[in-house]
């Protein structure tokens, strides 16, 4: 067989033969192309979800949603103050149980990168994140309700930290070996202790990115759902702040009726959004709509204005 | 930065804390290790009476199952069947779609696109999944599943084996597994496609040069030299998004029916592993009850371990560099 050499219409020369080309060509553009429109087709749903939530949740969304507790079924109005106040307490308490040992952890693995443990560490916070969140709501019964004897916002905070715990690990971990090692080098060199540069000089320069790392993780908890369902379990009745309030004012001393609060089972913005949902009143399901508008903000908010962050300082630190 | 006074203080007193120091850090990964090592435990121990009164026969496959917590009669099949049929049918409709995007992500698009639509990818993996269980609900069972139900079955009904996985009728609602299915592939999309995008970026250019220079057109490039290269990444990215679908739980609850009827067609509702979970064990009354949901969040604790632990083996032989930083 020959092969024809010819010049094309735009002057390059043309190599084997025309209809073998132009398949190749044709299938080339063809698959790529279609890669185009799945991207496409895959963000259908996140335009759809985000447009339809906003259009729906919107009307229902006014001042008194978010400073009232629910009414009664057939009462105007009403909001789901206890549901805010349960998200906070509940995202609080899993930052407190979960910043400290993830933070540290972190720093061991960054500190001692080819250290058996710090492998096992890497290992374990992989395999932890892909624990279903629900398994790890069952996990969180067994060990903290059945003991206790009750369901509380204590044990909700306890099942969001460890579903928090892997982001705060890998971020700590991953902002360190960031950090330049003439800055460390320079810390210990003057004579400062090895958990002294840790404190002072490491964590701080990576501070940016560990913040940008936590809200991330906050916000991933406080949308979490499943493992709630039998830990914080509900409680539309709970006046957080009230309760508080009036302990203090009736001469409890303020860490003790803060305690008694942890005591309570709590709601949360999804477990409240799930049961409202599930329920055949019209009412309810358009303040579910509006529970969903507020969930999502947060969530999209603290994801968007992280990321920008990110991007901020990268382009800064290069620049 | 000002220190408090306090704080000055506690560093000089702690100036040679170097010990304690690597004590808390010790203290800190014994309890990140624990906890792994914790989960097994207690649920195995809090198992114990399901395990003892059903054995393997929990797990036996059967159409006429019982789960009945007054007579206390339980088997897993049910479950077992729907988690694993949705998650696998989500990857069938998933894995491709996730591969088109993350190669037009990581090869076709230009730079001022490629950040922006790799944004939206991940947001679609931060929306809380309840939203999606909402919408899906209110929204996508009328609009899409319904429909697409009824089409589905007029098309297989007929046909000797598949016919069985699409017996209709559809329920008018739209709750059935092809609910969870769909939604399922929407939601492990992101996943699939961040990982395999990463591990595609992570192979490195003399491949794609190399390539080119043979005469191969950009999409014999990346199907005859890149998806071969990356194969065990991508692979691991699947698995990772077989092991979020096996374990989503509320969105799935809240479309797929929640009903125990004997049916394995996709078209019925269903009831999954972790529906059955978040629908039953708050409200679960007898001690058997309640061990024996817990022995089903057990098996499904082993399943994405197993999954979970391929999966990053899979991904860190391929893409080590590339990943650091990515949450699947």
């Amino acid at each position: 067989m020959t092969t024809r050499v010819s010049i094309g219409d735009r002057g390059r020369p043309r190599i084997r033969s025309e209809s073998g080309h132009i398949r190749r060509r044709m299938v080339n553009a063809l698959v790529l192309g279609m890669t185009g429109v799945m991207t496409l087709v895959a963000l259908i749903p996140l335009f759809w979800i985000i447009g339809y939530v906003v259009y729906r949740g919107g009307r229902y969304i006014n001042l008194d949603f978010f400073l009232h507790m629910p009414t009664p079924l057939g009462v105007a109005g009403g909001g789901v103050l206890h549901a805010i106040q349960g998200t906070i307490i509940l995202t609080v308490l899993s930052a407190i149980f979960a910043m400290p040992p993830g933070v540290l952890a972190g720093v061991f693995a960054s500190r001692n990168p080819q250290h058996p443990l710090s492998v096992a560490v890497r290992f374990s916070t992989d395999v932890l994140s892909g624990v279903p969140s629900i398994v790890v709501g069952l996990f969180v019964y067994a060990l903290v309700v059945k003991q206790q004897g009750h369901f509380s916002a204590l044990a909700g905070g306890v099942a969001l930290a460890i579903l928090m715990l892997p982001i705060i690990i890998r971020t700590t971990e991953e902002m360190i070996n960031l950090v330049p090692k003439t800055l460390r080098e320079g810390s210990l060199a003057l004579g400062a202790s090895e958990w002294k540069t840790t404190m002072s000089v490491v964590l701080p320069a990576a501070a940016n990115g560990l913040i940008t790392g936590f809200l991330l993780g906050l916000a991933r908890a406080s949308g979490e759902t499943a493992p709630l369902l039998f830990t914080a379990l509900g409680n539309e009745r709970l006046d957080a702040w009230r309760m508080v309030s009036s302990g203090i004012a009736a001469g409890q001393n303020p860490i003790s009726a803060i305690i008694r609060l942890v005591e309570q089972p709590v709601d949360s913005l999804p477990l409240t959004l799930f049961k409202y949902s599930q329920q055949p009143y019209p009412e309810r399901i358009d303040q579910a709509w509006a529970v969903a508008l507020v969930l999502m903000i947060l969530v999209l908010l603290v994801n968007i204005v992280s990321r920008l962050w990110v991007e901020y300082r990268s382009a800064k630190l290069q620049g | 930065m000002q220190r408090p006074a306090w704080l000055n203080q506690l560093n000089h007193l702690l100036d040679h804390g170097d010990r304690p120091w690597r004590g808390l850090l010790l203290a800190s990964v014994a309890l990140v290790l624990l906890l792994l090592i914790g989960f097994a435990i207690l649920l195995w121990t809090t198992s114990a009476d399901s395990r003892q009164a059903f054995g393997w026969a929990f797990l036996r496959p059967t159409l006429d199952a019982s789960w009945n917590a007054v007579s206390g009669e339980f088997d897993a099949w049910p479950f077992i069947y729907g988690t694993l049929i949705t998650s696998f049918a989500a990857l069938i409709l998933a894995v491709p779609m996730s591969l088109g995007v993350a190669v037009f992500l990581a090869e076709l698009a230009p730079n001022w696109l490629r950040i922006p639509l790799g944004w939206m990818v991940e947001l679609l993996a931060a929306i809380p999944s309840v939203i999606y269980g909402l919408w899906g609900i209110f929204v996508f069972l009328p609009l899409v599943v319904a429909p697409v139900g009824g089409f589905l079955n007029q098309a297989f009904n007929g046909l000797p084996v598949i016919g069985a996985l699409f017996a209709g009728p559809v329920p008018q609602s739209g709750s059935s597994r092809l609910a969870a299915t769909l939604i399922l592939a929407i939601m492990v999309l992101p996943t699939i496609a961040a990982v395999s995008r990463d591990v595609f970026r992570a192979i490195p250019g003399s491949q794609r040069e190399a390539a080119l220079a043979l005469g191969a057109t950009q999409w014999e490039m990346i199907f005859q030299v890149l998806i071969p290269y990356g194969m065990s990444g991508i692979l691991g990215a699947v698995i990772l998004g077989l092991g979020r679908a096996l374990g989503e739980t509320m969105a799935v609850t809240m479309v797929i029916g929640n009903s125990l009827e004997g049916s394995a067609s996709l078209l019925r509702p269903g009831y999954t592993m972790s529906s059955v979970i978040a629908n039953e064990f708050a409200e679960a009354v007898t001690k058997l009850h309640t061990s024996a949901l817990i022995e089903i969040g057990l098996i499904l604790f082993v399943l994405t371990l197993i999954l979970n632990a391929i999966a990053r083996l899979l991904v860190w032989r391929v893409a080590n560099p590339a990943l650091q930083g990515k949450r699947a």
